[in-house]
């Protein structure tokens, strides 16, 4: 019988000292805070600084989402995490007809400036930190954050967060986008340049993974993309004119915590020795906070199950705890009615409480790097940094990320590994409890948030309001400065954030700056 | 001999998950179906011109936001116009089970949700959806 990981990885039966006769402890290793930072990229790790409990959160409207936030705030958490509803993720209005059915959804319905304005109501910008899990029109929503805390009379460099701003993976793997790739990645040079010099504490893109492995992918294939996208990041900054230590320090990555315990512990700890690397050999980055990689962990929510949906409290506790021991900075846990739908505040409690029991009861967090030295994980990681490698030259090869995303290289390799582990699950070659061994026929039910339909008609209506009340020939005349900043090099930070204090909508800006990018319209292949 | 079956896969409304419906696809594909994917962010009317054009013998749609309802009722209205109701639909997604009986209600022939093996997708196409002749 074959042994090997969730990402068919095949695995010996015992490792030992001669597995890693080719690692030089003293390099390859060295101390938590050191390059190639292997072990952390803190001295202290967890002693020194806890990391943050960050549960991603949103639906309804503003005002729903607002009351969940103060709630989380109230219970222990330490940052928000903002998730928006389809319409808003793809650039569009909720009175758009494509957002039929949609609205408040999956997220928080954000229109304009107003419904942020209520979403941070009663919540000091300057003391929590805010996650968006935004991309094409992220600029819109920075823009509009940005525009929050000014009315809140806080100054922009005191302003903390990050958005994911990733527009790279929405082509590998979330497809949610606007324009085509390369002017995209020239709204990513704007905001990268336009935060290096105002708003110098936000984390302008947070690189991700997550939804590489959500569709499909393998570990190393994750590890893989992901950093092959970051340096497409560097790239961009630097051809925007910026130094790499001016903004590389700012950039931020996001993993996926899936089932394979060890393969993903392995995985952390390769992608930090690898990007220290890339960043210091390749980019020639003198800053040692240009070598760090920092990272937010979600457990895996393709690895829920609607059968006996009790047991995702497990599932995600375990993966919950490989974030750690791989040392992650911040933490999201799935709650375990999220393959059914949103979670409720039952639900998301339970999350939350998950992390608050590994950091406070278990002892996991006492001393730095626990598995480091371990034959098994320093062996897997140094094949996991392999594998990645060999993808990213390949990457390489094809002249770079954008490139292979235009080829279609990332998307069919995660198309193929997901239909591998697909037919492995049908061959009960790997097994998920509950759904392809120690299933029950009969299943308890649980209670799950509905977002009721009428949420939609609440949101056009506000928006209708705010239309009316508005200045229209204003909104329209620096919608038009915008589209002239498009054709040329303008920084269309500042514009987007005048257009926001008149109003505009967030469909009317991003439908603006489409009329000189284009849209963009995926191949389908399966 | 009869044709093999032929069946629209489609990704509807602006949910970008398309993961389930790729590997779903190939699967179809593996089992002798004629496989025809429309790709991402297709609305009701797109949905229902590609089954037309393509003369298909059923859809199938993915849909894991939350926006079944509304888009399920919009395609019905649609191939109703092109009197092709009796084209039967199959969906797939994250459906709460008290929308079943509504979707089944509007003509909706079975809803897969997550963790559902890809024979029982096959067996399921196979012995209730026929090639038209």
């Amino acid at each position: 019988m074959k042994f090997s990981t969730i990402s068919d990885l095949e695995i010996k039966e015992v490792y030992t000292a001669d597995d890693l006769k080719n690692v030089d402890l003293e390099h390859d290793l060295g101390r938590a805070g050191e390059y190639p930072y292997t072990r952390g990229i803190h001295e202290t790790m967890y002693r020194g600084k806890p990391w943050t409990i960050r549960l991603f959160s949103g639906f309804g409207t503003a005002h729903e989402t607002n009351r969940r936030y103060q709630l989380l705030l109230e219970q222990g958490q330490h940052g928000l995490s903002v998730a928006f509803d389809m319409p808003t993720l793809m650039g569009i209005d909720s009175d758009d007809p494509r957002s039929l059915g949609e609205v408040g959804k999956c997220g928080v319905a954000i229109d304009t400036l107003q419904d942020m304005e209520i979403l941070f109501q009663g919540i000091p910008l300057d003391q929590v930190t805010t996650s968006m899990t935004i991309n094409g029109p992220a600029m819109v929503l920075l823009a509009m954050y940005f525009v929050v805390a000014e009315k809140q009379g806080v100054a922009l460099s005191k302003v903390g967060g990050t958005i994911q701003n990733d527009i790279l993976k929405e082509y590998i793997a979330q497809k949610e986008w606007i324009y085509p790739p390369r002017p995209s990645m020239r709204i990513i040079q704007d905001m990268m340049v336009f935060c290096t010099r105002d708003v110098p504490k936000w984390n302008t893109i947070s690189i991700s993974g997550y939804h590489i492995r959500e569709a499909g992918s393998t570990a190393a294939q994750e590890l893989a993309f992901t950093l092959a996208d970051g340096i497409g990041y560097v790239q961009a900054g630097i051809e925007a004119g910026l130094d790499v230590d001016e903004f590389a320090p700012r950039l931020s990555f996001f993993f996926n915590a899936h089932s394979d315990f060890f393969e993903e512990i392995a995985k952390y700890r390769a992608a930090r020795r690898l990007w220290a690397k890339i960043m210091r050999e390749r980019f020639h980055a003198k800053d040692p906070r240009s070598w760090k990689l920092r990272f937010h962990t979600q457990t895996a929510g393709c690895s829920l199950t609607a059968q006996q949906p009790y047991n995702n409290i497990v599932r995600t506790a375990i993966q919950a705890l490989s974030g750690v021991l791989g040392g992650t900075q911040s933490l999201h846990t799935n709650s375990l009615d999220e393959t059914l739908a949103l979670p409720t505040e039952f639900s998301a409690r339970v999350a939350l409480r998950t992390q608050q029991i590994i950091a406070e009861e278990t002892g996991v967090v006492n001393a730095v790097d626990p598995l480091g030295g371990s034959f098994f994980v320093e062996s897997l990681t140094n094949t996991l940094e392999q594998e990645a490698k060999t993808l990213i030259e390949k990457i390489d090869e094809m002249g770079g990320i954008i490139a292979a995303i235009e080829k279609n290289f990332p998307q069919q390799e995660i198309a193929r590994a997901a239909y591998h582990y697909q037919k492995q699950l049908e061959q009960k070659e790997k097994i998920i409890v509950g759904v392809n061994k120690y299933v029950q026929t009969e299943e308890e039910s649980i209670e799950t948030l509905y977002i009721d339909e009428a949420i939609q008609k609440k949101q056009v209506a506000a928006l209708k309001k705010i239309k009316q009340e508005r200045q229209d020939a204003s909104v329209r005349e620096v919608l038009e400065q915008m589209k002239q900043a498009a054709r040329g090099k303008q920084n269309l930070m500042p514009l987007m954030m005048e257009a926001v204090r008149r109003y505009a909508t967030l469909g009317e800006m991003c439908e603006a700056l489409k009329t000189v990018f284009g849209g963009y319209t995926e191949k389908a292949v399966i | 001999m009869t044709r093999p079956l032929r069946l629209l896969l489609s990704k509807a409304g602006l949910d970008g998950h398309d993961r389930g419906i790729k590997v779903v696809a190939r699967a179809l594909r593996d089992a002798g179906v004629e496989v025809i994917y429309t790709g991402l962010h297709q609305t009701p009317q797109m949905i229902v011109t590609a089954a037309l054009q393509e003369d298909v013998d059923g859809i199938c749609v993915s849909i894991l936001s939350g926006a079944h309802l509304a888009l399920i009722e919009q395609i019905y209205e649609f191939l109703k116009k092109n009197k092709m109701q009796h084209i039967p639909i199959i969906l797939g997604g994250i459906v709460p089970e008290e929308d079943f009986k509504k979707l089944s209600k509007m003509g909706v022939k079975k809803v897969f949700t997550p963790g559902t093996s890809l024979k029982d997708i096959i067996d399921f196409v196979k012995s209730n959806i026929l090639p038209q002749a």
